[in-house]
């Protein structure tokens, strides 16, 4: 089995409200220095896989498909 | 003219737009449901609004990935109208059929309140009741209607003319850029809209602006 470990983040210019919000948190709380948050998305995958190369063309295409949207979104697929 | 509607779980505008299509054209819309693979022959295919399957992951994503989504966008291919309000333009999107995304309101609240809308376009299958740059009233129920498209689209969208409405006189409630409230397909057959039409079309609601878009799809005389 193959886990893999996909990150759906926001894509540069796209505006980020939720970032923000929790930007402006963390330095009403006290946290120096806050640069800039953007928030994303962590997903967990198991796959019934051995072949690591056509794992990672899936986890991939499931990103594709539906994990992230990639009009807004980039991603990125860690086989752990 | 005959109309369907698109079930879904988590959708909860279906009856008001059910109850909106039978009162303007006379005729019940037939339903279909999200495993359906044909939509039988009819002239406007609507989805309503709601939140579809709990919003999970991106509004309107999984349900985007339903088999009935397959035959709307084989319907709308050959030429069948179709419209998608507040979450049923949010599957639109992410069904491909419309360009660009809707993201969070900048806000981070869920708005529900009246906005005025501008006719951006009345030349359209949907529009052709309105005058060009009417202001319409219309209401508006949503979290995530920021609408965000990329540079080049937005060139394309606004160049042949595919904004339909526009939020107007500072009534945006989502940060939408250009104060996009609306758009529609290159083909002009699919038409998608955060505001809620099928919530404005009889004294009961408090004014009537949003039925001449039916009536436009339709081909109801006023």
């Amino acid at each position: 089995m193959i886990k893999a470990r996909i990150t759906v983040t926001l894509k540069n210019g796209v505006l980020d409200p939720q970032g923000k919000a929790i930007e402006h948190a963390l330095s009403g709380m006290g946290f120096d220095g806050v640069g800039q948050v953007r928030q994303g998305k962590v997903f967990d995958v198991e796959l019934a896989e051995s072949d690591k190369a056509k794992a990672e063309a899936d986890l991939k295409a499931m990103c594709d498909k539906l994990l992230a949207n990639t009009v807004i979104e980039n991603y990125s697929v860690a086989i752990t | 003219m005959n109309s369907a509607v698109v079930l879904l779980p988590g959708l909860n505008r279906d009856r008001d737009m059910i109850a909106a299509l039978t009162k303007i054209s006379g005729t019940p819309p037939v339903t279909v449901w999200q495993t359906d693979t044909e939509i039988p022959d009819v002239d406007l295919i609507a989805i309503p609004g709601g939140f579809s399957f709990g919003d999970y992951l991106r509004c309107g994503a999984i349900a985007a990935r339903m088999p009935v989504m397959r035959a709307v966008a084989e319907k709308a291919a050959k030429g069948v109208m179709v419209i998608g309000v507040c979450n049923g333009f949010q599957i639109l999107v992410e069904a491909g059929l419309l360009p660009g995304a809707l993201m969070r309101n900048t806000s981070l609240k869920f708005v529900c309140r009246q906005v005025k809308l501008r006719i951006a376009n009345a030349n359209t299958m949907f529009t052709r009741r309105y005058q060009p740059g009417q202001i319409i009233r219309s209401p508006v129920a949503h979290r995530d209607g920021n609408y965000f498209a990329d540079a080049e689209t937005l060139r394309r969208l606004e160049g042949e003319g595919q904004v339909v409405f526009r939020y107007a006189e500072g009534t945006n409630p989502n940060g939408s850029i250009n104060d996009i409230a609306g758009i529609i397909n290159g083909q002009g057959n699919v038409l998608g809209l955060m505001p809620h039409p099928e919530n404005l079309i009889e004294a009961a609601h408090g004014g009537s602006d949003g039925r001449a878009l039916f009536e436009s799809a339709l081909g109801i005389a006023a």
